[in-house]
């Protein structure tokens, strides 16, 4: 699955993009790939302030759970309700209607210290070699 | 048929649909005597507000549908009674029968928690003679028998050490847990109040005891141990780890999982550890039962004794026992009532059958670990080359090369008649195969195993297919895991009325 | 050792196999100096009879030959022989936690029966497979609504089991949560007056049991709406599941712990029991505990499965909801066994006897000069009476005629050292309870 140029990633494997002062975060397709089928996803609630670098939320596989760690600080406006009961989009659209929360961000300036799209594939792409080694 | 499986053939098993789909209005399976009083009219005795109408659902079949129903279900499980369990930190051990009859003898299992304590001699007999058995198995100074199961005696150990710990002014903030340890042991640190760091094993899987000296500080409550580790190895600096501890003012805490390598040949109390628990269930053969009951006796060192769990067994004068509710200084009650008396029966069964002799079978369960990995050597790859104990851990990494994993392989062993070994565990293995045979498998039952191992090791290189989707031989295929958890059906509803359907 | 199975020949041959002199050099990797050289110094070994007879002679020094009019949390009633036959099937009895689902599906299936079972029982919508007992229960369902609630106070009842409250006490200590009591009435019940003064929006749970410890039967309507309009948990504990035969469920609790001993459990001096929560289906992902679930195999066949694992100790490590990983999965099973057999006329026939028999044994006694009703509510199997003397002195002149009294309340109530909680079952013959009000009589004429 290609990831998209206009989205900043994280080490952790979540995605961030910015529209204005809105951005929606998600997890990246190599995150639910190594997650297997997600069954939960735990969000936050409107309103609810999102640290850098802190969890927020936990995606659940069938034997796993997985902490969702905020690429930037913000407020979240909404959360994704699909998820609730069709956690599979995580799976089948990560980068889309996967999406999990959008939030007002604090510093927009904090993503330039993110992953562009080419930085992130490289990244991946290391991490598979190392597993296979 | 496969002849390289030797120890399981196939053969029919009842099908059986859920006891509520069989039930008729009218049948029944149970009938009461006659009331020998007034029938009181529950309408007036409890009033409308209080009633309820009949519980709808509830099943109604007769005996006999009763028992076959219950029978045919057994028939789709796995047992010891039926042979090896090589679950890995487990302890499937032969569960006597004569413990099974002795926890329903009348005066033991009609026993009332609230009759008078001298009417109940016998039973707190049983509880001092089994205090008394495990002090001297742990080289420990006191015991509480309350705690339900092995981590609920993990939650009482670690409440122990807060308690004393605050009573000499500071309860301290963290726990260290080796990275090798139970999952429980993270789990119960946390709802004891204490934060979790983790601990890395050194390259031969014990702990580091080096980094452990700068990880002790002031902040440090306990070490929480597993001895032998999840690797099945001793850990053979115990003694310097319990000091580095010690002279921080810090207390080594043992899980018991593992006592099995241990119980006859060495005492933890000897080795500095401060407290542990025992899972009777495991190293004191009381059944599983498919997940329980247990119960996780606490053994401490006699700085831990002033806060153990009331009520407090005492020996009072002319040898009269009794059970003390009151102590100033003690954690509390963790459970109502007296333990799982009924299991610590059948433990105290156990440990009298051997008497000292129990030696003996710590002895066969090692000598049963290493023999298994004395054959498997090679053909699996083992990650951790330290002597084994009672269990030996191998890992997938050769097996992997073909695609087959750790749960394919044993899965597979299912078809071979056996139940898998620990796929989940230590976590500090890739890819873990964790087996613990346990003194009660003979040599032929080793063998067996040993053979489906290498077998299913061979199909690994030049058939996995059939590894990666086995079983093959069972009832039910692999099930659908992810849909349980997506939407969960966690209770049968009836179906629409055949005579709504019909209109 | 008839145990275990090898003979000499064969352990000298594996150590050969293995390339071991002795079996000492097996345990090489124990330091020298910590071997024991010495035998333990334990009783034993003792041959099959010898270990019966021990338990025969222990069995001996207890209560048979006496008719107990105590329940308080832990109740005699009849069990089938039935139910002791199936959960002594080796492949119930000797089978681990059924995490392999293939070779595991008659435990699955029997759990998933008993979570329905529960539910029908509580007219709740969700059970879990068994928690240790009751009041690790209670404790549990009280740490579940702090998680769903995010507070941390809790009004409990005085009129909850002491025992519970104890346990309850003893989690709180550690977690931050502050437990308050609610007294009760002088009818026995909660003073739903003094739940609604202290309810504020940091409550995270209001906990009464019903039939109360006291016997009486609680109203749940107004308690459940006084939590409710501040957001706390309605908790809702039941010590004596028969009662349930013919108690309205408490279908407005948010949650329900019971004590499951009365479905086929023997008392058994304490335990081991099975602890049940049950709750609503929004609520399970914070509910501790195993769960059953049912699904499809890869042909399309029903199955079940251990299910929402991610709940527990093993995968979320120290973000668990419970460090709780066995469940009382062959008490679940008799229970589950034993309430197939009462059925649904057989249960609300048992409960309607424990009603007869006790509202039967309340008359009997009331006949008795100075002895007095306690708390005028409805009640199931169990009452408190008020007599003019101390219970405990009382008692012990029963004890002369054979008769265990009922429980002396004054122990965890000080202000009640003269009432009794008085148990009667289906179990108890009319002529003891004849038997048992005679000899109250005689000991209250007593000279002092």
């Amino acid at each position: 699955m290609a990831y998209p140029k206009n989205y900043r990633y994280t080490k952790e494997h979540e995605w961030i993009s910015v529209d204005g002062p809105l951005a929606t975060i998600g997890i990246t397709d190599y995150a639910q790939h190594e997650l297997g089928d997600v069954v939960f996803v735990e969000l936050p609630k409107p309103g609810a302030k999102l640290e850098t670098g802190k969890s927020f939320g936990t995606v659940e596989s069938v034997k796993a759970v997985s902490e969702i760690y905020a690429p930037a600080a913000g407020e979240v406006i909404e959360s994704n309700a699909e998820l609730q009961n069709t956690p599979e989009k995580i799976n089948t659209d990560p980068h889309s209607s996967g999406w999990l929360v959008k939030v007002r961000l604090t510093n927009a300036a904090e993503l330039n210290g993110l992953m562009d799209a080419p930085a992130y594939e490289a990244y991946i792409a290391a991490k598979s070699t190392e597993a296979s080694a | 048929m496969n002849k390289k499986i030797k120890k399981a053939s196939r053969h029919t098993s009842q099908n059986e649909g859920l006891i509520f789909e069989k039930s008729s209005p009218g049948k029944r399976a149970f009938e009461l005597p006659p009331l020998d009083v007034p029938a009181a009219d529950p309408a007036k005795a409890l009033g409308v507000n209080h009633r309820r109408a009949g519980i709808e659902g509830f099943p109604e079949v007769s005996e006999i549908e009763v028992l076959r129903h219950f029978t045919r279900l057994s028939t789709w499980n796995y047992a010891i009674d039926l042979g090896m369990y090589p679950l890995g930190s487990c302890t499937m051990k032969y569960n006597p029968r004569v413990n099974e009859f002795v926890a329903r003898l009348d005066g033991i299992a009609t026993e009332h928690p609230y009759q008078p304590q001298e009417l109940s001699q016998g039973c707190l007999k049983i509880m001092r003679l089994l205090e008394k058995c495990l002090l001297e198995i742990t080289g420990m100074d006191a015991i509480t028998l309350q705690p339900a199961a092995g981590a609920h005696g993990e939650m009482t150990g670690l409440m122990l050490i807060r308690a004393y710990l605050e009573k000499l002014g500071n309860p301290r903030k963290k726990v260290l847990i080796p990275d090798s340890a139970h999952g429980t042991n993270p789990a119960t640190a946390v709802i004891a109040g204490y934060e979790v760091e983790n601990i890395k094993s050194e390259s031969h899987g014990q702990i580091d005891v080096d980094k452990l000296r700068d990880l002790v500080t002031g902040d440090v409550a306990a070490l929480m141990i597993t001895n032998p580790s999840t690797l099945g190895i001793f850990e053979q600096r115990i003694p310097e780890i319990a000091e580095i501890l010690h002279a921080k003012g810090a207390l080594l805490y043992m899980d018991g999982a593992n006592m099995n390598a241990l119980t006859g040949v060495t005492r933890p109390g000897d080795l500095g550890v401060d407290l542990m628990h025992l899972n009777l269930h495991k190293t004191f053969s009381t059944p599983h039962g498919g997940g329980g009951p247990g119960a996780g006796p606490v053994a401490m060192k006699k700085i831990l004794e002033p806060f153990r769990p009331v009520p407090i067994l005492v020996e009072k004068e002319g040898g009269r026992l009794a059970l003390e509710p009151v102590r100033p200084d003690s954690i509390g009650r963790v459970k109502a009532f007296s333990g799982n008396f009924g299991v610590l029966v059948r433990a105290l069964a156990y440990i009298l059958a051997y008497g000292p002799g129990v030696r003996q079978a710590t002895e066969d369960a090692v000598l049963n670990a290493n023999y298994i990995r004395k054959h498997l050597e090679g053909v699996y790859e083992l990650p951790y080359s330290l002597p084994s104990m009672h269990e030996v851990v191998f890992s997938d990494a050769i097996q992997k090369k073909n695609g087959v994993s750790t749960m394919d392989i044993a899965k597979r062993l299912i078809d071979y008649g056996f139940h898998p070994y620990t796929t989940a565990f230590p976590l500090i293995v890739a890819g873990a195969m964790m087996i613990e045979p346990t003194e009660s498998e003979s040599k032929e039952e080793c063998d067996l195993f040993i053979d489906a191992m290498k077998s299913i090791a061979v199909e690994a290189a030049t058939t996995p297919e059939i590894v990666k989707t086995a079983p093959h031989t069972t009832r039910v295929r692999r099930l659908d895991e992810v849909g349980a958890a997506r939407k969960p059906v966690l209770r049968w509803k009836p179906a629409v009325p055949r005579s709504e359907a019909a209109d | 050792m008839r145990y275990l199975p090898k003979s000499p020949a064969e352990r000298q041959e594996m150590l050969a196999a293995i390339g071991a002199k002795s079996i000492g050099q097996l345990f090489s990797g124990i330091p020298e100096r910590f071997r024991l050289r010495e035998a333990l110094k334990i009783p034993g070994p003792y041959s099959e009879a010898e270990v019966i007879q021990y338990f025969k002679d222990r069995a001996a020094e207890n209560s048979n030959g006496y008719t107990s009019f105590l329940g308080a949390g832990v109740y005699n009633h009849l069990r089938s022989v039935v139910t002791d036959a199936i959960i002594q099937r080796g492949e119930f009895l000797t089978s681990y936690t059924p995490y392999q689902a293939e070779i595991t599906q008659g435990t699955l299936q029997a759990i998933f029966e008993f979570q329905t079972l529960m539910c029908q029982l509580t007219g709740q919508e969700v059970a879990n497979a068994s928690m240790y007992d009751g009041s690790t229960a209670m404790t549990e369902t009280v740490l579940m609504a702090e998680r769903l609630t995010d507070r941390q106070r809790v009004l409990v009842a005085r009129s909850v089991h002491p025992e519970y409250r104890e346990v309850l006490k003893t989690y709180a200590k550690n977690s931050g949560l502050r437990v308050e009591e609610i007294p009760y009435t002088a009818r026995g019940t909660v003073d739903a007056k003094a739940v609604q003064a202290a309810l504020k929006d940091d409550v995270a749970a209001v906990v009464v049991q019903s039939p109360n410890f006291f016997g009486v039967i609680e109203s749940y309507a107004p308690l459940a709406e006084f939590a409710h309009a501040s957001g706390a948990m309605f908790v809702v504990v039941v010590t004596e599941g028969v009662s349930l035969g013919l108690l309205r469920p408490p279908a407005e609790a948010d949650i329900v712990a019971m004590e499951g001993q009365s479905f086929g459990l023997p008392p058994s001096y304490g335990g081991p029991f099975a602890g049940v929560i049950a709750s609503r289906d929004k609520y399970v992902r914070q509910m501790p505990g195993r769960l059953s679930g049912q699904t499809t195999d890869s042909e399309g066949q029903r199955g079940f499965v251990l299910t929402l694992a991610t709940r527990e100790q093993h995968i979320r490590r120290e973000k668990a909801t419970s460090n709780i990983c066995t469940n009382q999965a062959l008490c679940a099973l008799a229970a589950t066994v034993h309430l197939t057999l009462l059925g649904k006329e057989g249960l609300r026939e048992m409960a309607e006897q424990n009603l007869s028999k006790a509202q039967f044994a309340l008359s009997e006694l009331l006949k008795i000069p100075g002895v007095r009703r306690a708390f005028d509510e409805p009640f199931f199997n169990e009452f408190t009476i008020e007599l003019p003397r101390s219970v405990k002195i009382l008692n012990s002149h029963l004890l002369r005629d054979k008769i265990i009294g009922p429980l002396a309340l004054g122990t965890a109530y000080p202000e009640l050292t003269k009432h009794a909680l008085v148990c009667v079952t289906e179990t108890t013959p009319r002529a003891e309870i004849e038997r048992f009000a005679c000899a109250l009589k005689h000991a209250l004429e007593r000279p002092v």
